[in-house]
C-alpha cells in the first residue's frame, strides 16, 4: 500500500457527516427526549416506538423509504428541489437527513433516560427559586443530565461513522460527496485491495473503541446524584 | 399582618382537596393533620406547583390565582420560599452555588450583609465551598432553608422539613428555626403530622382532615376545642400555657414555673430562671373537685378556677368537656357521671388538680 497517495477524502467526509448529524440530532433530539420524559400523553408509546424503529429495522428498508421521500418526486425532495434547484438524494445534505433518522434513537434514548431519572422535583425546586422553565432546563436539568448528553453525543457520532446501508441507498458512492468510510472499505474489499481495507477498518475500529472507552470512563467519574 | 384567602377544589387520583379559608398568616402557622389529609397538596396549590382547576388565592392585595378570571401567577413569580421534605439541593452546585441560585433570580438587589447574616444564622459559614454529597441530612436541610430565605420570600412554605431526620438531628435544627423566626420575621406555613417537633414555635394552627380544613385559629384555641379530639387525637386535646421559669428547686429536684399568678411545679428541666417555657396540659389529666383537697392528695399542682361552661362530647357519650377560667381558659374532660354527681354548673368555683404537665416539645 502506497501511503503517499492515500485517499483521505472518505475519512474527512465521514467525520463531517458524523459531526453535522450530531448537531442536527441535538437540536431535534433534546426537545423530543424532554417531551417524552415529561408528557402524560397517552400516545407516548407510539412516539417511543417510532423513535426506536431504526434500532431494529434493516438499514436498507429505512434507506429505501428515505430515498423515496428525498427523491426528486418525494414529499421532501420535490419541494426542496423546487426551492433550491438541487437534488436532495445523492447529496451530502441528503446524507445528513438520512443519518439523522438512522442515529435518532442513539441520541434520544440516553437523553430521555437522563431527563427521566432527574424527574420533575429539581425543576420544581428551581421554579420556586424564581427560575423560569427555560432557565431551569439550562441551569438545573442540563447540568444534572451531563452524562446523558455525553453518551448521546458520542453514541450518535460513533453510530453515524459506521453506517452503511442507509448511506448506500440514499447517497450512493460519489467520491467527495457521499462516499463515506464504510463504503470506501466495501469498495476496497470488492477490488481485493485488502491492505487498504485493513488500514481503514483497523483505524475505524481503534477510533471507535477509544471514543467509547473515554465515554464510559468519564461517566464513571461523574457522580451526579440528586440528594 | 398578612391575610391569606385560599379556595381550592382539585381532584388528585382518588383524593379530593376542598379548601376554603381566610386566615391571617404571621409568625409560625402550622398546617397539621394525619398523613393523607391533603396538607402537602394544599401547600403545592399555594405555591402554584399544582394548579387547582377551581382556585382562588390572595395574599393581602395580591391575587396569585383566580380561575374565574383565568389568572394564574406561576411559582417563579410568586415570591414564596419552599422547603421540601427531602432536602433537594442541586448536586452540581456547591453550597454557595445553591444559596445564590434563588438569590440571583429573585432578590438580585440584596446586599451581601443579608447573605452573611443568613449564612451565619443557619451556621453555614464553613460549608460554603462543600458539595451537597458531603453534607449530613441536618446540614442539607439548613442549606435548603437558607436558600429559600435568601429570596426574601413573602411567605415561607415548609413541607415536613424535619421528617427525614432522626430525633437528634431534629433537636439540632430547631434552634435554627427559632433564630430564623426571631431575627427575620418571615411568615411561615409549616406542614407536619407530628406537632411535638414544632409546638413550641406555633402561633396559629390549621387543622386538616380528609382534604378539608377542619379548624383554624390560635394554637391554644384549636387544641382546646373539645370537638376536635377525633381529628387531633385525644392526647393532644388540652391547653397550652406560656410560662416563665421562676427558679430551680434543688431539694426536690423540681422546676418552678409561673403563669399569671399561678405557680406550677414540674420535674426538673435544664432551664434558667426567666426562660420561657411552653407547656401542654391534656384535658384528660385534670381532676376536678368542689372542695380544696390539695393537702390531702399527692397532686402538686392545684389551681382555683371558675366553670365557664360544659360541652358534651361528640364521639364519646360518657365524657364531658368542662371549660374553666384560671385567668385564661383551660379545658378538662371528665365523665358525665362525675359531672352529674358533683353537680357542676356554669359560674361555679372549683379546683383543678393537674396530674401531669408536658413540655410542648416532649408531646407524643
Amino acid at each position: 500500500m502506497d501511503i503517499s497517495n492515500f485517499n483521505y477524502q472518505p475519512i474527512i467526509l465521514t467525520l463531517q457527516l458524523a459531526a453535522s448529524t450530531v448537531i442536527v440530532l441535538l437540536v431535534i433530539g433534546i426537545p423530543i427526549s424532554w417531551w417524552l420524559a415529561h408528557t402524560k400523553n397517552r400516545f407516548r408509546p407510539v412516539f417511543e416506538a417510532v423513535v426506536a424503529l431504526p434500532l431494529v429495522l434493516p438499514p436498507t428498508v429505512l434507506g429505501f423509504y428515505l430515498l423515496i421521500l428525498l427523491g426528486p418526486n418525494g414529499w421532501i425532495g420535490k419541494p426542496v428541489e423546487a426551492l433550491s434547484g438541487s437534488h436532495l438524494s445523492f447529496s451530502f445534505t441528503g446524507l445528513v437527513i438520512a443519518s439523522t433518522f438512522y442515529s435518532l434513537p442513539f441520541v434520544v434514548q440516553p437523553l430521555y433516560n437522563a431527563f427521566d431519572s432527574i424527574g420533575k422535583v429539581p425543576l420544581e425546586v428551581a421554579w420556586t427559586l424564581g427560575a423560569s422553565k427555560w432557565d431551569a432546563f439550562w441551569t438545573v436539568a442540563s447540568p444534572m443530565a451531563l452524562r446523558g448528553y455525553i453518551t448521546a453525543i458520542v453514541l450518535g457520532f460513533a453510530h453515524t461513522l459506521g453506517e452503511f446501508g442507509v448511506v448506500l441507498m440514499v447517497g450512493g458512492s460519489i467520491p467527495g460527496k457521499t462516499k463515506v468510510l464504510s463504503i470506501e472499505i466495501y469498495d476496497r474489499v470488492e477490488t481485493l485491495d485488502y491492505a487498504h481495507a485493513h488500514f481503514l477498518s483497523a483505524g475505524l475500529l481503534s477510533f471507535t473503541f477509544l471514543v467509547l472507552f473515554i465515554v464510559y470512563y468519564i461517566n464513571k467519574k461523574l457522580p451526579v446524584n440528586f440528594s | 399582618m398578612n391575610l391569606l384567602s385560599a379556595k381550592f377544589k382539585i381532584v388528585l387520583g382518588d383524593f379530593k382537596l376542598n379548601v376554603d379559608i381566610e386566615t391571617p398568616v404571621h409568625g409560625f402557622t402550622v398546617l397539621f393533620g394525619p398523613s393523607g389529609s391533603g396538607k402537602t397538596s394544599f401547600l403545592r396549590c399555594i405555591s402554584g406547583l399544582e394548579r387547582a382547576p377551581e382556585g382562588f388565592l390572595q395574599i393581602n392585595e395580591e391575587i396569585w390565582q383566580d380561575e374565574s378570571r383565568k389568572i394564574f401567577i406561576p411559582p417563579n413569580k410568586r415570591n414564596i420560599g419552599y422547603v421540601f421534605q427531602e432536602m433537594r439541593l442541586f448536586p452540581h452546585l456547591n453550597v454557595e452555588g445553591n444559596l445564590r441560585y434563588g438569590l440571583k433570580r429573585l432578590a438580585p438587589e440584596i446586599d451581601d450583609s443579608l447573605f452573611s447574616q443568613i449564612v451565619e444564622i443557619m451556621g453555614l459559614v464553613s460549608f460554603l465551598s462543600r458539595y451537597p454529597r458531603n453534607l449530613s441530612g441536618g446540614e442539607k436541610q439548613r442549606v435548603a432553608l437558607a436558600r429559600a430565605l435568601l429570596t426574601r420570600p413573602r411567605l415561607l412554605l415548609m413541607d415536613e422539613p424535619l421528617a427525614a431526620l432522626d430525633m437528634r438531628r431534629k433537636q439540632e435544627i430547631l434552634p435554627y428555626f427559632q433564630r430564623m423566626q426571631s431575627e427575620l420575621n418571615i411568615p411561615i406555613l409549616y406542614v407536619t403530622h407530628s406537632l411535638n417537633e414544632v409546638l413550641q414555635l406555633v402561633d396559629t394552627m390549621l387543622l386538616m382532615d380528609q382534604g378539608k380544613v377542619i379548624a383554624a385559629g390560635p394554637v391554644e384555641e384549636v387544641l382546646s376545642h373539645p370537638h376536635l379530639g377525633q381529628h387531633l387525637g385525644h392526647k393532644l386535646v388540652g391547653t397550652i400555657l406560656d410560662t416563665t421559669v421562676v427558679r430551680q428547686d434543688e431539694e426536690f429536684q423540681l422546676t418552678v414555673l409561673k403563669f399569671n399568678s399561678h405557680t406550677l411545679y414540674v420535674p426538673r428541666r435544664e432551664v434558667s430562671p426567666g426562660d420561657k417555657l411552653r407547656i401542654h396540659i391534656r384535658a384528660e389529666d385534670i381532676i376536678l373537685s368542689i372542695e380544696p383537697i390539695a393537702n390531702k392528695t399527692s397532686v402538686l399542682n392545684v389551681l382555683p378556677a371558675k366553670v365557664i361552661k360544659t360541652i358534651p362530647s361528640d364521639d364519646d357519650k360518657c365524657k364531658v368537656s368542662v371549660k374553666l377560667d384560671i385567668g385564661c381558659s383551660i379545658l378538662a374532660t371528665i365523665t358525665r357521671k362525675s359531672l352529674s354527681h358533683l353537680n357542676i354548673k356554669s359560674g361555679q368555683n372549683i379546683f383543678a388538680h393537674i396530674k401531669a404537665i408536658r413540655m410542648a416539645h416532649e408531646l407524643n
